[in-house]
């Protein structure tokens, strides 16, 4: 039996009766026991994964119900890497919900539900045919809904959610069903090896691959069906958000590479200017949203939207660059798409975690209450604050090395040979950059609100440090979001070998830590060649040569800063300056709104603000008595888009309503037409 | 082999030299800039010694803390000034040699650039202070709107060389001269100028002598800060200014400048590239001083309009450098 299968084997195992004792156990035994198995299953994938990944096969072959249909599990190199980004977020989900899942997240239909959400997605990771991974799909989505519901009892809110996410999923699983039915019947299989051999240019296969990228940009959560996603990530509890940012969604990526990388790699431009398209309205609409949500779970849900946004752009940039003949730039951009999506996994599952640690230790996810965290909370904290600079793609974390490589990758697209593909990479660059700057203030504003500063209320002053296994969590996740920054070079060549790609190697003095990447050498003969070598003019990053660097400087400020700290030692005092005029009330302190304000002003129009001021005088216009301040932002694919579908979709039910008017005779009259009819039908 | 080694100790003993005269050109450059306003305005002025007399004065000084802030009060001027050391080094203003395995790529160099425009914020958010939050939010904003300028101008940059690497992008304006006058290369410099004095808190962005705390920005976020913090706030920001202008010169006056060559910059080079970059730097201070005079503070929400006007010259640099090169 080959390790892969015993893996796969194991994993299966493992969960079954992890839900078997999630629904057998006492509350007490199930606290201990569930989150164990949990991340036991999250080990055994990682382990499975990283066989697979570096090239192990194994098959297993489940029988279903239906006589002659089986569905085969067989991961290649691909779907290893995603196994071991699954089971990695898992293994830390786990260990949090030993302290952190409570209540009604730790439930008995909660602890059933997860490892069986776990499995389904594990499932789709390692399908081999269409059969295992509608599968798959579909345990991993009904199985997600039941948890987004897990507090529905306490609080209203969580039954909408519910409903949208329950709705948005099968949406995206009927486009997929649909997708793989097209594909399936033009190829006469439902293998992989049966999609492959399908023409990419052939109608039949455009149609099925629309259909199937629709549905996962849907499961992604990119614009404009994203709607789910700021709904159904906030109100879950939050290993399940981050399970469900840091790799659910990364089942939509998964499935978009599945179709333009593994099966039809040679498909048309247009498949990729649609992904970039998409990619880049999730991007900035998501992080524009971000920027200016004042629930910080909800502001982590649309950063969800931005990540998955530029790992559209990088997909869809390399299926473009590859379209139209510049093969290397195409695989260091696949490449570029692969190491966001490690990086956002890292970086999202530590922030939803500690935002989970943060809603246990005040109760409060609102932003504009929080505030002063960073003394009562410090590991949270710290784990926070290195996952936000992860998340804002700041140096030495993953999300820097992943930007930049999808940077360099962009600005050596095209050139004086291809100056459209050029005006595509100049746009994708823009779009980029506008992300990483609003990003860049999203975050800060999320930490230095929510840990910085003063408590703004009495759940803020009242915080205290949560449990050993929710920081364990939370460090451990941190550390992977700076290994994985410093030292890139493994993962990047091992991100090479899942993709069967080229054009990217590890570089650097030591460990091999840094990123080559040889794929965009400039072409021979340009100006810069001539005046230093085209050595000189391959991209190469050595974050730990950075860090050096940066350290090195640092040494040299510590050692004065030291000298002139025995001469002068810092004092304490009770208040701020604040230019003299410095007040105890904390309520005079910026909040989550008003740092977003600027923002607002300038992309009203895009964010659909509404907002009243109302001011109560005495007697003269100048002697105010109060003032009221009202601001809405609205989500306007969701306004405009799905509202009004949602109210022709009701009055078409409003008018079936006069169909059945409670008499029996009406209802055995429509039977017998119904049964007449299927007769009819089936006669013909 | 001894040849190799021998480089690139030379290339190290440059950087360093490059760093050293940037820390301590960086007070006189501010000096350079208060004079000629001050000039400009028909007083006397304080003298190009008074920043580096004000640095060691507050250097000495004891440091409040409020009751309530943390660690960040030290830590963010410790980063702010740790960053602006680090661009001095990596950024060509002496000479373009730089270690091999530390390219001063540009998007690391603005990475390192806004590691110390997040310190700031967070600085400024840390006392819990009114202005504190104000200042840190507009900040962060303006950073956020000069992103896609300054990235779209490095690309523009990038597309006659083929490299984003500050050092080859210098010595190829050295080895073609005619790339300077360039339309896409004068329109990408541009940009990159109106995003410098953006990223340095300049007028029109923002009023470096304001006492006007409701129109501050920079100013705002450091108003909590005291003694040797605030020292390394000043000197952080300093050396940010000085290095972005000493760029910019050397993209619109590349010569002078040491070059890499075989085996590292040679003594002579090196005091050329010195004398070279002082006299550059300088003369564009008094450049911007003067314009500064001449200019008022925009609106903050006027600010964003002149930030897509710098867009959009950046983005027709990189459109242009493919049509007409």
């Amino acid at each position: 039996m080959s390790g892969v299968r015993l893996g796969l084997l194991t994993v299966l195992g493992l969960a079954l009766v992890a839900a078997v004792a999630g629904g057998a156990l006492g509350t007490a035994a199930r606290q201990r026991v569930s989150p164990l198995l949990g991340a036991l299953v999250g080990a055994a994938a990682v382990w499975t994964g990283a066989l697979a990944w570096s090239g192990g096969t194994g098959r297993v072959v489940v029988g279903t119900v239906l006589p002659g249909v089986t569905a085969a599990y067989a991961p290649d190199r691909l779907g290893g890497a995603f196994l071991v980004l699954v089971g990695g977020v898992t293994v830390l989900a786990s260990v949090w919900a030993f302290d952190g899942a409570r209540g009604t997240a730790a439930s008995r239909t909660a602890w059933v539900a997860y490892p069986l959400f776990v499995l389904g997605l594990l499932g789709v990771m390692a399908a081999a045919d269409v059969v295992a991974f509608l599968l798959a799909w579909e345990v991993m989505a009904v199985a997600s809904a039941v948890l987004v519901l897990a507090d529905h009892a306490r609080r209203p809110e969580v039954v909408g959610a519910g409903l949208w996410y329950a709705g948005m999923t099968q949406l995206s699983f009927l486009l997929v069903l649909g997708g793989f039915a097209v594909l399936a019947s033009a190829a006469g299989g439902t293998g992989w090896s049966d999609l492959a051999r399908l023409a990419p240019d052939a109608g039949a296969t455009g149609a099925g691959v629309g259909l199937l990228l629709l549905g996962f940009v849907t499961k992604a959560g990119a614009v404009p069906v994203h709607v789910w996603l700021p709904r159904a990530h906030p109100e879950a509890p939050s290993h399940v958000s981050a399970l469900m940012s840091a790799a659910m969604v990364k089942a939509g990526v998964y499935g978009v590479l599945l179709v333009v990388v593994r099966l039809l790699p040679a498909g048309p431009s247009w498949w990729g200017l649609a992904l970039l398209v998409v990619g880049s309205a999730s991007a900035v609409f998501g992080i524009l949203q971000a920027g200016v949500a004042a629930d910080l779970k909800r502001l982590l849900a649309y950063s969800t939207t931005e990540n998955v946004g530029l790992i559209l752009v990088a997909v869809g940039a390399a299926q473009v660059t590859t379209a139209r003949g510049d093969v290397e730039t195409g695989h260091v951009l696949l490449v570029a798409a692969l190491l966001l999506t490690f990086g956002h996994a890292a970086a999202k599952s530590v922030l939803f975690l500690t935002a989970g640690s943060v809603l246990h230790a005040t109760g409060l996810r609102d932003l504009d209450r929080l505030g002063g965290l960073g003394r009562t909370m410090p590991w949270t904290c710290g784990a926070f604050g290195v996952a936000a600079l992860g998340a804002a793609g700041l140096p030495v974390t993953a999300g820097f090395v992943a930007e930049w490589t999808l940077l360099q990758a962009l600005v050596h697209a095209g050139g004086p040979a291809d100056p459209r593909l050029g005006l595509v990479s100049a746009l994708a660059v823009t779009v980029v950059a506008l992300t990483a700057g609003l990003a860049l203030m999203t975050f800060t504003k999320a930490f230095g609100i929510a840990f910085l500063g003063r408590p703004r209320s009495d759940g803020a002053a009242a915080a205290h440090e949560v449990g050993r296994a929710e920081r364990l969590a939370a460090a451990v996740g941190a550390l992977a979001v700076l290994g994985l920054g410093l030292v890139p070079g493994p993962m990047a060549t091992a991100a090479v070998r899942a993709l069967g790609v080229d054009g990217v190697t590890a570089a650097g003095t030591t460990l091999a830590a840094g990123v080559r990447l040889g794929g965009v050498a400039p072409a021979p003969g340009s100006a810069g060649e001539a005046a230093s070598g085209t050595a000189a003019l391959v991209p190469v990053l050595d974050p730990l040569a950075l860090g050096l660097a940066a350290l090195a400087a640092l040494v040299v400020v510590a050692g004065v800063v030291a000298r002139l700290r025995r001469r002068a030692p810092r004092r304490a005092v009770e208040l701020g300056w604040g230019c003299g005029g410095a007040r105890v009330s904390p309520r005079m302190q910026y909040t989550a709104t008003s740092y977003a304000e600027p923002l607002v002003r300038i992309f009203d129009a895009p964010l659909g603000v509404s907002r009243s001021v109302a001011t109560t005088t005495a007697d003269a216009p100048y002697v105010v008595r109060a003032m009221s301040f009202r601001q809405r932002v609205r989500d306007v694919f969701e306004e405009h888009g799905y509202r009004p579908l949602l109210r022709a979709a009701a009055r078409v039910g409003d008018a079936g309503r006069a169909l059945h008017n409670g008499s029996v005779h009406r209802y055995l009259a429509w039977s017998f037409a119904t049964f007449v009819v299927v007769l009819g039908l089936a006669a013909r | 082999m001894s040849g190799e080694v021998a480089g690139e100790v030379r290339v190290v003993v440059a950087v360093v030299l490059q760093t050293v005269v940037v820390v301590v050109a960086a007070p006189f450059l501010v000096g350079v800039l208060r004079q000629v306003r001050a000039r400009w305005e028909g007083r006397v002025g304080q003298g190009l010694l008074q920043p580096w007399r004000d640095l060691v004065k507050l250097a000495r000084k004891e440091p409040l803390q409020a009751s309530g802030s943390t660690v960040v009060a030290w830590v963010a001027p410790v980063v702010v000034l740790g960053s602006g050391l680090l661009l001095a080094a990596l950024v060509p203003t002496v000479t373009t040699a730089g270690p091999a395995r530390l390219p001063a790529d540009l998007f690391v160099v603005v990475s390192v650039l806004l590691v110390g425009t997040v310190a700031l914020g967070l600085l400024g958010l840390d006392a819990g202070s009114a202005f504190g939050g104000m200042g840190s939010s507009r900040h962060l904003t303006i950073a956020a709107l000069v992103e896609p300028t300054v990235l779209l101008a490095v690309y523009a940059l990038s597309v006659p060389v083929g490299s984003t690497a500050l050092g080859p992008i210098v010595e190829g304006r050295l080895a073609d001269p005619g790339r300077v006058v360039a339309p896409a290369g004068v329109l990408a410099v541009v940009a990159l100028a109106i995003a410098v004095v953006a990223e340095t808190a300049r007028i029109p962005v923002d009023n470096p002598s304001t006492h006007l705390e409701l129109t501050m920005v920079h100013e705002a976020m450091v108003l909590e800060s005291s003694g040797r913090d605030l020292a390394a706030v000043e000197l952080g920001s300093w050396l940010r200014l000085s290095v972005l202008l000493a760029l910019v010169a050397n993209l619109v006056v590349p010569w002078g400048v040491a070059t890499a060559g075989d085996g590292g910059p040679g003594l002579p080079a090196l005091a050329l590239g010195v004398v070279a970059v002082v006299v550059k730097t300088a003369a564009s201070g008094v450049v911007l001083a003067t314009a500064e005079v001449f200019m008022a503070k925009l609106r903050l929400f006027r600010v964003p309009e002149l930030l897509t006007g710098s867009f959009v010259l950046a983005f027709l640099a990189v459109t242009g450098s493919y049509v007409i090169g």
